[in-house]
């Protein structure tokens, strides 16, 4: 079971809209997955991903492949960016490290929360963790850059 | 070997190659990123199979084993562009509770990669 979705509505107005980039724009792989979103803040954004038996990595076990969930990491950690800059910009992902807590329960929703910890002018500095019910229980831990392409380092 | 299911999404072929197996992943909608571009997350995927690949080829040549994902670090060198992209694992060490596998993917050359990746794996033997 997620937690209830909070209704962005009731959030103060932001230069980036979430909630609208979010229904509009998670076409190709994050829409084949069936990636959505669930929260946000000024810093952090959650994403969920469905558990899916074309998404095993692990037959045996059931168990999502890393795949899954680095894409799922990889776009809340994007848009805890745009939220902290307030603002879409293009960006480029530099590196991506992912540490595996645990496998993933079979059957479950994971959540991938993303915060953006550091700006600058060319670089944004994130981390996240993702969980499949209990955000005190993590399955997996995330650290990672984006390089702002529409500037000159 | 057998792929997992979500080679099946990613569109993943096994080339026939004379060293380590290399895997095709075509340029389709489902790996799309921002438009025109693949998905970090599908070459991630791609890197990850291409290691799983190469870690059961070496695995193979022992008695086997089973292997948990410790942690990956993918570097995006390139964007991925509409053509097929090939990725290849190699075994940099292979103990008896540890492997450590590099993985890189690319598109025109094996030179000028688009991303690349170290892997540690668990091992439990028997």
């Amino acid at each position: 079971m997620l937690p209830a979705v909070p209704d962005p509505l009731q959030r103060p107005p932001m230069g980036f809209d979430i909630r609208a980039f979010a229904t509009h724009r998670f076409g190709g792989h994050g829409g084949r997955l069936g990636i959505t979103y669930h929260d946000h803040g000024e810093d952090w954004a959650e994403l969920a991903l469905p558990y899916a038996p074309d998404l095993v990595g692990d037959p045996e076990r059931g168990v999502l492949a890393s795949g899954p969930i680095i894409t799922l990491m990889d776009m809340a950690t994007s848009l805890a960016v745009w939220s902290k800059r307030d603002r879409w910009v293009p960006h480029a992902t530099l590196d991506l490290r992912i540490d595996y807590l645990r496998p993933a329960t079979p059957g479950r929703t994971v959540i991938g929360r993303g915060e953006c910890y550091r700006l600058t002018r060319a670089i944004s500095f994130v981390r996240g963790q993702a969980h499949d019910g209990d955000p005190e229980d993590p399955i997996a831990h995330v650290a990672g850059t984006y390089m702002n392409t529409e500037v000159q380092p | 070997m057998k792929l997992p299911p979500y080679a099946e999404v990613l569109g993943l072929e096994i080339e026939p190659s004379d060293g380590a197996p290399v895997l095709v992943m075509p340029f389709a909608d489902d790996v799309v990123g921002r438009p025109g571009f693949l998905h970090g997350g599908a070459i991630s995927g791609l890197l990850e199979m291409a290691a799983i690949v190469a870690l059961d080829h070496a695995l193979a040549g022992e008695s086997g084993g089973r292997i948990k994902p410790v942690g990956v670090t993918v570097d995006f060198m390139r964007g991925g562009r509409d053509k097929p992209t090939r990725a290849a694992g190699r075994v940099t060490r292979l103990g008896t509770r540890v492997a450590n596998v590099e993985a890189t993917a690319w598109q025109d050359e094996p030179d000028r990669p688009i991303a690349a990746a170290r892997m540690n794996y668990l091992i439990v033997r028997g």
